[in-house]
């Protein structure tokens, strides 16, 4: 049968850029390489500079996840110094945190994945209309809505962390600017604004009522609001065995708050277990970048500049065990145990529907959250824990949960300035290239198999696929 | 107007930021203005090869190209190549596509800092080797020659900011589109002076602290960052505290420094962002506009009169103790 190969991209929707190659063989995917086609180098840039400009700069790697980038900056500088934040602080930090990742998940099903439906290739099908109706880019009433929401949930950003992407409210002590009791009421009315336009526009029901859903029948036969559009269009299309991942979860862990994690921390790999993040590293195997494969305390940026030929991407591999593992909301709610997330991964590794249902349960999860959070803020306390000097020497990580997953900032310090800043993003873990044993990324796997008809230049099956785990190429290799 | 929209070696986050665009939404009020766009990275459904044939058509000037807009810097590196950012299905770097659409385009945009100066993406050793379109920091000529002339005669127009104000691109696309960007609309590195000719001192909440030099000496304290955590709110353009951030934010607003990111070579200012630089205990990059002796003796007049609310408020994390009431002439 006809062997042939075809190259993807440029990619939109993706944060960024990516190019995919795809090794096609009787109708379908046979092999993928997945190339992150932009290199800016963070992790050079920050060497030699004063720790405190990590703050600064890291959230700068991207203007999406640009908090997480922050948090998981002021982590790692804290673990240095050996300074924790205050408990007021950490709260209002985590409700920073958890307003943005909302911001993203919806802006990642209203603008970036539902718009694939639209395609001229679904014209006919039962739900074709109504999709164009409400998601056609700029113009659906979904996309517009969901902008609308967005900007004012934001407010709450351009209250307490000044304006949103790139704060500088985020430090190792705490947060910069104390709310005082207008501002939490205010707050307050700003989720409440949130969770309504969820109720009736997103999920057509309670948060509640979602949230509540134990299985993926249920969750398949979900109709209301946008997510029923979405779920009528995953059974039509066959959503849930569509770029199955491998079934193995990893979460860092969301939100720490004095209680511990609000999601919790730990590996799923048919059961869910602790992890030991001295057990990560980085294989450069198949990565423009020279050097040994390390963990990121030891790790070097040098990009190949030859860009050698056994090589395809600026992406370093990241293994966890040696093993590649799948990062995201899924991975979230699978570790943290909720009855959805575990009935998506039953019996396989979750597909373009698991990923796009876990991140809809997660949105619905997120406002509970942040609605406890906000019930919890006292206005008399304090938010920022003074003290605490950058050391001569030390090091220290900061392992946070960005809307598309794990991330981590592993620092060390020398003579008081940065020796080394090793980056790990989601997208770094979802779409690795191959490691030295010729074992592919989570992404690259999950296309094998997704079909692709005669002639298609733009593939619609893989659109979706790549799409699901929400990428973000700007972090990828930052 | 039509605008092809380009992300080169950036965040993406002036993009996010346009997304939260208000009064209208950011998608109604391009729409009523009559901008579109031939290709947007975040909000176009066209992708991978669509793309590309609509690119090669517009190099063929098949399509009209009205706008280029350029949100990151363009990587130069390795070693001249620009291989440092393919565009994906292309072959082609980014560095060619921008060099080859500039001079198609009615007017080119450089959307943020990076874009229009280098900005953070040059940052450090400039690791992929990154410029500005018309900037190499504070310097002419980027990957555009110093005499670059889009075909409306226009040099680049540099949005600058990191990131931009969602206003700061829906005002100048609608000014481009109704003919009311004039060569005296940009100041002198090409900003439009509509946020430009203010500075983010104007309207700061802190500025009764300034006046006294009644200073902040940690984070989380209310008063003027000035003096020890290394704010440049009084020489950086923007209008951030005239028309706030994200409903009522800016840095100062969030209790952080402004550290001048509207600006060239922002990215390293010679100490850390966040802390004063001092010669013998006085702060260095005083007001440009101010004889430096006059400043120190009005700061330190000020200073010896601050009030004992502003002194006690200035490094408290709210505000401890309260305006006094002023009773009416006359009154009771």
């Amino acid at each position: 049968m006809s062997e042939t190969r075809l190259v993807v991209g440029p990619f939109n929707r993706v944060e960024g850029d990516l190019e995919v190659h795809l090794e096609l063989s009787e109708g379908a995917v046979a092999s993928a390489r997945v190339n992150a086609p932009l290199y800016r180098g963070f992790e050079r840039m920050l060497e030699g500079k004063d720790p405190r400009d990590a703050l600064t700069i890291t959230p700068r790697i991207c203007g999406i996840c640009s908090i997480s980038q922050s948090v998981a900056a002021a982590f790692a500088l804290g673990e240095a110094i050996g300074l924790r934040p205050a408990p007021q602080g950490a709260l209002v930090a985590a409700l920073i945190h958890a307003v943005e990742n909302a911001a993203d998940h919806l802006t990642h099903f209203n603008l970036f994945f539902m718009p694939d439906f639209c395609r001229p290739a679904y014209e006919g099908r039962p739900w074709a209309a109504q999709a164009g109706a409400r998601f056609a880019p700029g113009v659906g009433g979904a996309a517009r809505a969901a902008v609308e929401a967005r900007a004012e949930l934001m407010h709450i950003l351009g209250m307490l962390a000044g304006k949103w992407p790139h704060t500088l409210a985020v430090q190792p002590g705490g947060v910069t600017r104390a709310p005082g009791p207008r501002e939490v009421v205010r707050i307050g009315a700003h989720l409440r604004a949130f969770r309504r336009y969820l109720e009736t526009v997103v999920f057509g029901a309670p948060l509640e009522a979602f949230v509540a859903l134990e299985t993926a029948e249920a969750a398949a036969g979900w109709g209301a609001g946008d997510a029923g559009v979405f779920f009528e269009i995953a059974a039509d299309l066959g959503l849930a065995d569509l770029g199955r991942g491998a079934g193995r979860y990893l979460s860092f862990g969301a939100y720490p708050i004095e209680e511990g994690h609000i999601f919790a921390s730990g590996l799923w790999e048919k059961g869910a277990r602790e992890f030991d993040a001295g057990a990560i590293s980085e294989d450069l195997s198949h990565a423009w970048m020279l050097g040994p494969a390390r963990h990121p305390f030891e790790g070097e940026t040098r990009p190949d500049e030859e860009m050698r030929a056994a090589a395809y991407s600026w992406c370093k591999a990241p293994r966890l065990e040696g093993a590649p593992v799948e990062v995201g909301a899924l991975a979230r709610q699978v570790v943290d145990g909720h009855p959805l997330g575990r009935a998506l991964v039953a019996g396989a590794g979750g597909g373009v529907m698991a990923r796009v249902a876990a991140r809809l349960l997660e949105l619905a999860r997120l406002v509970i959250e942040m609605e406890r959070i906000v019930a919890r803020l006292d206005p008399a306390a304090r938010f920022m824990t003074r003290g605490g000097e950058v050391p001569e020497a030390g090091r220290g990580a900061g392992l946070v949960e960005a809307a598309r997953g794990g991330l981590g900032h592993w620092l060390r310090i020398e003579r008081g300035r940065i020796a080394s800043y090793q980056i790990i993003a989601p997208t770094t873990w979802n779409f690795s290239p191959r490691d030295a044993r010729g074992v592919p990324g989570p992404l690259e796997a999950a296309l094998v198999g997704v079909p692709v008809a005669p002639g298609e230049a733009v593939p619609v099956a893989v659109q979706h696929v790549v799409r699901s785990f929400d990428p973000c190429m700007v972090c990828t290799v930052h | 107007m039509k605008v092809l929209w380009l992300q080169a070696a950036g965040c993406g986050g002036c993009t996010m930021s346009l997304l939260c665009a208000e009064n209208p939404n950011v998608f109604q009020l391009l729409e009523d203005a009559g901008v579109g766009f031939l290709w947007h990275p975040s909000f176009s459904l066209e992708t991978g090869a669509e793309v590309a044939a609509l690119l090669a058509r517009i190099e063929a000037g098949e399509v009209a190209l009205d706008v280029l807009a350029v949100e990151g810097a363009v990587a130069r590196g390795p070693r001249g190549t620009g291989r440092f950012q393919m565009l994906g299905g292309t072959g082609r770097s980014m560095l060619d596509w921008v060099e080859r659409l500039a001079p198609l385009a009615g007017d080119v945009v450089a959307v943020g800092s990076c874009a229009a100066f280098g900005g953070v993406t040059s940052a450090g050793g400039n690791p992929s080797d990154a410029v500005g379109l018309g900037y190499e920091g504070t310097l002419r000529g980027g990957i555009l020659a110093p005499e670059f002339r889009a075909r409306s005669g226009r040099p680049v127009i540099n949005i600058a900011g990191c990131p931009t104000h969602p206003d700061w691109v829906t005002e100048t696309l609608l000014l481009l589109k109704a003919g009311a960007l004039g060569a005296e609309a940009l100041d002198a590195l090409g900003r439009p002076l509509f946020y430009a000719q203010h500075l983010v001192h104007h309207g700061c909440p802190k500025n009764e602290f300034y006046e006294y030099k009644a200073s902040a000496v940690a984070f989380s304290d209310q008063g003027c960052m000035m003096e020890h955590l290394g704010c440049i709110g009084t020489q950086a353009v923007g209008d951030c505290n005239i028309r706030p951030w994200n409903g009522e934010g800016s840095c100062t607003r969030g209790g952080y420094p402004c550290i001048n990111c509207t600006a060239p070579e922002f990215e390293e200012p010679r100490h850390a962002f966040t802390e004063t630089p001092k010669i013998a205990g006085i702060p260095v990059g005083l007001p440009t506009d101010m004889p430096k002796a006059w400043f120190m003796a009005l700061a330190s007049l000020s200073k010896a009169a601050t009030p004992e609310r502003i002194a006690k408020n200035a490094v408290a994390d709210r505000v401890v103790v309260p305006p006094s009431i002023r009773r009416p002439k006359g009154g009771k």
